[in-house]
C-alpha cells in the first residue's frame, strides 16, 4: 500500500474529469500536507450531456470504486470520504454504495445544482451547504478544500483505476461514452491511447455519412471534422456523432448556449455576460466575426472557473470548421 | 514576518511580500491597475475581471486582485493583451449598465468612465440589456436602480456584514437579480452602506439629485442650517482637497453663500445630547435598572433594535440626536429669542448620513406638533449644491457660526468617529457620578477602527464595562453575546452603524475606503484636543440655555430633548415607476 502513490505515478495516471491532472501528484499534495484531519471526495456529479461513464461504472463496478476509495482513505491519514452524486446516480445507486461501504468513513452526499457543481471547489462549498459558486484558486482543494482541511477530489473512474492498479490489473484503458448519430452508442472501455478514429472504428461507431464529432464533452468539447479523427481525445472520453445534413447548427448552438447559460453561476463578467451575447448573437443569426471573436477571447482569457474558460471552444471550432471555413 | 521575494512589473524588479497579491504590490508602487468589484472592507470576489493582468511565462492573464505573487513572477500590466481584455469586457459591463451619469453618485469621481476613455470603450456596443430593470425605493432614505447593477454583488456583502442581509440574489431565467428581501424577518435600517460600496451608483440617497434645492426654494422662511460633526473632515474631498482636511469654516462660508440665513453646529447638539444622555446613565446606574444603556443617535442602529432586537428597545436612550436636539432648540429657544413664529423656520441638517433621512421623518421626534427638522442634505449633496452655484469652495474664506449657539465642546465634535459619543459621556458622566473633574480627558481604548472596542472604567469606587461598536453586523454579534451570557454586564454601550462611525457614514464622499475614513476621523480627534473646552457639561451655551430655558419647563425639556422607540413592524420597498424618474 506505501507505493500506491509510485505505482500511480508510474502508470501516469491522469485525472479523468476532463481537465487530465496528474492523480499521484494531487495523492501527494494532500499527503504531504500537514493537516489535523483530510477529506476525500469521490466525484460522481457527471453533469455534461452525453458523458454516461460514472453512471456506467457505479452500475457494473461499484465494488472497485469503494475499493479505490479505501486506498485512499488507507493512504491518507486521519481521512474520511465522501461520495458526491448527481441526483440520479444517489438514487439509482446509492444503496448499493452504502451497503459496499459498510465499515468505512464514507458519507454519501446528494449533489445539489447542475453542471458547475461538479467543479472541485464547488463541491466543497456545496458539502459545506454555502453557496454554488467557484472558490478563487489558490489554494488548491489538495491544500486547502473542505472546510480549509487538504481535500482528494477524483472522479468514480480514477478510483477505479486506483483499483485495478492496486490489483495489477491496469491495463492503460479509459471509458468512451459515444453517443449521437449512430448505431452504436454506449459506454466502451479501450486503450488511452487510442485515435477517436479507432475508437470509432472498433466500437462499429465510425458513420458511412457525412458528419462531424463533438469531442471532449456534449458541450464543452471541439467540433472535429472526419479528417481530423487520427488523433487521441483530449479532455473527457466522450464522442457525439452529428450526421452533417441532418444537423441544424443553429438549433445546436442554441442547445449549447441554454446549456451554459443554465449551468454558470452568473458570478465573472465574461462568463455572464458573454454567454447573454452569445444567445443574442445566435437568436439574431448574427455572425459577425469580431464580435464572436472578441467574446471567444474574454471567455478564454478571463473567465473565473474552467466553465467560462471552457465555453468559447465548441462555437469556435464550429464556426470555424462548419460556417466561415 | 513574511518573506521577502522579488518580482518584476513591467520590467522594473520590485520587491514583494510572499503573500501579497499582485494588485497589492502594483499599488504600494504606483503602478495603476484599474478595479471594479474590488472594495477593500470587503471579501475579494475577482468577478469584473477588469483587473487582469499578464503573467510573462505563460502569457496567461490572471485577476491580480487574487492572484498572490511568486518568487520571480513576471507580471505585465498594460500588454496588447491585457488591454484588449479590459475593453471587451467593459463593453460587456456598459451593456448591463444604465449610464444616467447626470443623476449619479460617481458623477466627479467615475471609475467606469475613466476606463472608458483609457480603454477606447464602445459604450453601446451591445444593447443595455437592464433597461427595464426595476428601481425600488427603501422608504424615503433609499434607491435602488437595478438597471445599473453590474452583478459585483457588493452590496448584498456589505448588507449581510452590516447584519441585515436586505439585499439578496433571486434566480429568475437562470440569471441571478440583486432584489431586497420580501421576507417579513428582513428589512432595510437606511445604513446606506450598499451606496458607498457600489462602484456605479446603483445605489443613491432618495432626493440625492432632484430635492437638493428644494429647501431654499421655501418662501417667506427662515433657513436655518446646521451640519454634522463628521462632516468637517470630510466635505473637501468632493473639492479636492486632502482627505481629512478640516473644512468647517469653509463650510458655514458656503452656507451663507448659498442663502441660508442663519449656520449653526450641530455639535453643539452633541453637547446637549451628552448632556442627557448622561443624566439617564447616571440615573440607570443609581436604581440599576435597564443597563446597558445603548446610544440612540444612529437612526440606522436604532431601526436595527426596534426590527431585529425589540427587546431590547427599552435599554435605548431617550435622548433624541443631536440634530433633533439642536432643532427642536432653534424652533423653541431660538426663536423665542428673536420672536419668531417656529413655523416660518425650516431647519436643514447636513448630515453624512441617509438614515437621518429617514429618522426626520418619525413621527416621534415631533414636539408641538412640530418637526425638529425638516430637510436633511448628505455631505455629498451639499457638495453639489456648492458645485450647482458655482462657489469656489476651495477659495472659500473661513467664517464663523452664527452666534445664537455660541461653540461646541471638543466632545461635541468627536461625535463623528467611532467611540466619540461614549467618551463626550464618559467626561461628563465622570463630573456627574464624582463630583470631580476629569484630569485625563483622553480616552484611547475606544478610539480606533476595531469593530467592537471593550473597555473598563472606573468611576469613584466602582468599575463599569463598556462597549463601543462601530458596523452593525459587530453590534449584532455582541447582542448575542450579551444574550448567551447575562453575566456579563454592561454599562454602557455605543453603537455606530457605519463602519468607523459617521466618517464612514452613507452619505458621505465617495470613494470611502479604511485610509480615508481614519483620516477623517484623525481630524476630528485633533479638532478636539486643540480645543480648550472639551467637555459638554462645560460648554457656556448649554449651561445658559438650560439655566434660562431647559430647566425651567420640565414637560417642555422632555418634549424637545427626548423621543421614544417601539419595536418595527417591516416597512419594506416600493417599486418606482419607470417612467416618472
Ligand atoms: S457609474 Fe455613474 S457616472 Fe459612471 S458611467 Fe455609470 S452612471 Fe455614469
Ligand atoms: S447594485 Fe452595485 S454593489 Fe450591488 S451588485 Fe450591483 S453593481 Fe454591485
Ligand atoms: S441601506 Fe443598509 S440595510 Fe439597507 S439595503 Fe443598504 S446596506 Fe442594507
Ligand atoms: S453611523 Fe452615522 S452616518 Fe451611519 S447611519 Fe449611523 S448616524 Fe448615519
Amino acid at each position: 500500500m506505501q507505493d500506491i502513490i509510485k505505482k500511480i505515478e508510474k502508470y501516469k495516471l491522469l485525472g479523468r474529469s476532463g481537465s487530465r491532472f496528474p492523480t499521484g501528484l494531487k495523492w501527494e499534495t494532500v499527503k504531504k500536507t500537514k493537516a489535523e484531519k483530510k477529506y476525500i471526495i469521490c466525484n460522481a456529479s457527471e453533469g455534461e450531456p452525453g458523458t454516461l461513464k460514472d453512471g456506467f461504472i457505479l452500475r457494473t463496478s461499484p465494488e472497485k470504486v469503494i475499493e479505490g476509495i479505501r486506498i485512499a482513505l488507507e493512504t491518507i491519514d486521519n481521512s474520511s470520504a465522501f461520495i458526491y452524486l448527481k441526483n440520479d446516480y444517489y438514487r439509482e445507486f446509492g444503496g448499493k454504495l452504502k451497503t459496499l461501504s459498510q465499515g468505512l468513513p464514507i458519507t454519501l452526499f446528494e449533489k445539489k445544482g447542475g453542471y458547475l457543481a461538479g467543479e472541485e471547489t464547488v463541491i466543497c462549498e456545496a458539502i459545506e451547504g454555502k453557496a454554488l459558486e467557484p472558490r478563487i484558486k489558490p489554494p488548491f482543494p489538495a491544500e486547502a478544500g473542505l472546510w480549509g482541511y487538504p481535500t482528494l477530489v477524483n472522479n468514480v473512474e480514477t478510483f477505479y483505476a486506483i483499483a485495478q492498479i492496486d490489483q495489477g490489473s491496469y491495463r492503460n484503458e479509459r471509458f468512451y461514452s459515444i453517443s449521437g448519430d449512430t448505431a452504436k452508442p454506449g459506454v466502451y472501455e479501450l486503450p488511452e491511447d487510442w485515435t477517436l478514429k479507432e475508437v470509432l472504428e472498433q466500437t462499429g461507431n465510425l458513420p458511412d455519412f457525412d458528419f462531424f464529432v463533438q469531442a471532449g464533452g456534449g458541450a464543452v468539447g471541439e467540433i472535429l471534422l472526419p479528417k481530423e479523427l487520427n488523433k487521441k481525445i483530449e479532455g473527457m472520453a466522450t464522442i457525439i456523432i452529428f450526421d452533417k445534413k441532418k444537423t441544424d447548427l443553429n438549433i445546436l448552438m442554441r442547445k449549447w448556449i441554454s446549456f451554459f447559460l443554465r449551468e454558470n453561476c452568473d458570478k465573472c463578467t465574461p462568463c455572464r455576460e458573454g454567454a447573454l451575447r452569445i444567445e443574442e448573437l445566435l437568436n439574431e443569426k448574427n455572425l459577425n466575426q469580431v464580435i464572436w471573436q472578441d467574446l471567444f477571447f474574454v471567455l478564454e482569457n478571463t473567465s473565473f472557473c474552467p466553465l467560462g474558460k471552457s465555453m468559447a471552444l465548441p462555437f469556435s471550432s464550429l464556426i470555424k470548421k462548419l460556417i466561415v471555413k | 514576518m513574511k518573506k521577502q521575494i522579488q518580482i518584476l512589473i513591467n520590467g522594473k524588479k520590485i520587491k514583494a511580500q510572499e503573500g501579497d497579491t499582485i494588485y497589492e504590490v502594483a499599488k504600494r508602487n504606483n503602478i495603476e491597475i484599474p478595479l471594479l468589484c474590488f472594495h477593500p472592507d470587503l471579501e475579494i470576489k475577482a468577478n469584473c475581471r477588469i483587473c487582469a493582468v499578464e503573467l510573462a511565462e505563460k502569457r496567461d492573464l490572471v485577476a491580480s486582485c487574487s492572484t498572490r505573487v511568486k518568487e520571480g513572477m513576471e507580471i505585465i500590466t498594460d500588454s496588447l493583451k491585457v488591454k484588449k481584455a479590459r475593453k471587451i469586457n467593459l463593453e460587456l459591463i456598459f451593456a448591463q449598465h444604465k449610464e444616467e451619469c447626470v443623476d449619479c453618485v460617481w458623477r466627479f469621481n467615475c471609475q467606469l468612465l475613466k476606463l472608458a476613455k483609457k480603454y477606447d470603450v464602445i459604450i453601446n456596443r451591445f444593447k443595455d440589456r437592464k433597461t427595464r430593470f426595476p428601481i425600488y425605493q427603501f422608504k424615503n432614505a433609499i434607491i435602488f436602480d437595478s438597471g445599473k447593477c453590474i452583478d459585483c454583488r457588493n452590496c448584498v456583502e456589505v448588507c449581510h456584514k452590516q447584519g441585515v442581509d436586505f439585499l439578496e440574489l433571486e434566480e429568475k431565467k437562470h440569471l441571478f437579480h440583486i432584489v431586497p428581501s420580501e421576507k417579513l424577518n428582513r428589512d432595510c435600517v437606511y445604513c446606506g452602506q450598499c451606496i458607498v460600496h457600489c462602484p456605479v451608483g446603483a445605489f443613491e440617497g432618495v432626493g440625492e439629485f432632484e430635492d437638493i434645492e428644494k429647501p431654499l426654494k421655501e418662501k417667506d422662511k427662515i433657513v436655518v442650517a446646521q451640519f454634522a460633526p463628521s462632516i468637517r473632515t470630510s466635505l473637501g474631498e468632493e473639492f479636492g482637497l486632502p482627505y481629512g482636511e478640516v473644512v468647517t469654516g469653509k463650510i458655514t462660508a458656503a452656507l451663507r453663500k448659498l442663502g441660508f440665513n442663519k449656520v449653526f453646529d450641530t455639535s453643539v447638539g452633541a453637547d446637549f445630547t451628552t448632556s442627557e444622555e448622561s443624566k439617564e446613565v447616571v440615573e440607570r446606574i443609581k436604581n440599576n435598572s435597564l443597563l446597558p444603556v445603548l446610544t440612540s443617535c444612529c437612526p440606522a442602529w436604532v431601526k436595527f433594535i426596534e426590527f431585529f432586537y425589540p427587546e431590547f428597545v427599552p435599554n435605548l436612550t431617550t435622548a433624541k440626536s443631536p440634530q433633533s436636539m439642536l432643532g427642536g432648540l432653534i424652533k423653541t429657544y431660538w426663536a423665542k429669542k428673536e420672536n419668531i413664529d417656529p413655523k416660518k423656520i425650516i431647519v436643514v441638517s447636513i448630515m453624512p448620513c441617509v438614515a437621518k433621512k429617514y429618522e426626520v421623518e418619525r413621527e416621534e421626534q415631533l414636539f408641538d406638533g412640530l418637526k425638529p427638522v425638516d430637510y436633511i442634505l448628505t455631505t455629498r449633496e451639499l457638495a453639489r449644491l456648492i458645485m450647482k452655484n458655482e462657489i469656489d469652495f476651495k477659495k472659500l474664506k473661513s467664517e464663523n457660526l452664527d452666534s445664537a449657539f455660541g461653540e461646541p465642546s471638543g466632545a461635541g465634535v468627536i461625535y463623528g468617529a467611532s467611540g466619540g459619543v461614549m467618551e463626550s459621556a464618559f467626561r461628563t458622566t465622570y463630573f456627574r457620578l464624582t463630583g470631580k473633574e476629569l484630569k485625563k480627558v483622553d480616552f484611547e481604548e475606544v478610539r480606533g477602527i476595531q469593530g467592537i472596542k471593550k473597555a473598563e472604567v472606573k468611576i469613584g469606587p466602582n468599575c463599569h464595562k463598556i462597549a463601543v461598536v462601530n458596523g452593525l453586523g459587530n453590534a449584532k454579534k455582541l447582542l448575542e453575546e450579551i444574550k448567551a451570557n447575562p453575566k456579563e454586564k454592561y454599562t454602557c454601550i455605543e453603537v455606530m452603524a457605519c463602519p468607523g462611525g459617521c466618517i464612514g457614514g452613507g452619505g458621505q464622499p465617495m470613494p470611502c475606503y479604511p485610509e480615508i475614513r481614519q483620516k477623517r476621523a484623525e481630524s476630528l480627534y485633533d479638532i478636539d484636543s486643540k480645543k480648550k473646552l472639551r467637555k459638554a457639561h462645560e460648554n457656556p451655551i448649554v449651561k445658559k440655555i438650560y439655566s434660562e430655558f431647559l430647566d425651567k419647563d420640565e414637560k417642555l425639556r422632555r418634549s424637545i430633548l427626548h423621543t421614544y422607540y417601539h419595536k418595527k413592524e417591516k416597512e419594506g420597498f416600493t417599486i418606482l415607476d419607470l417612467n416618472n424618474k
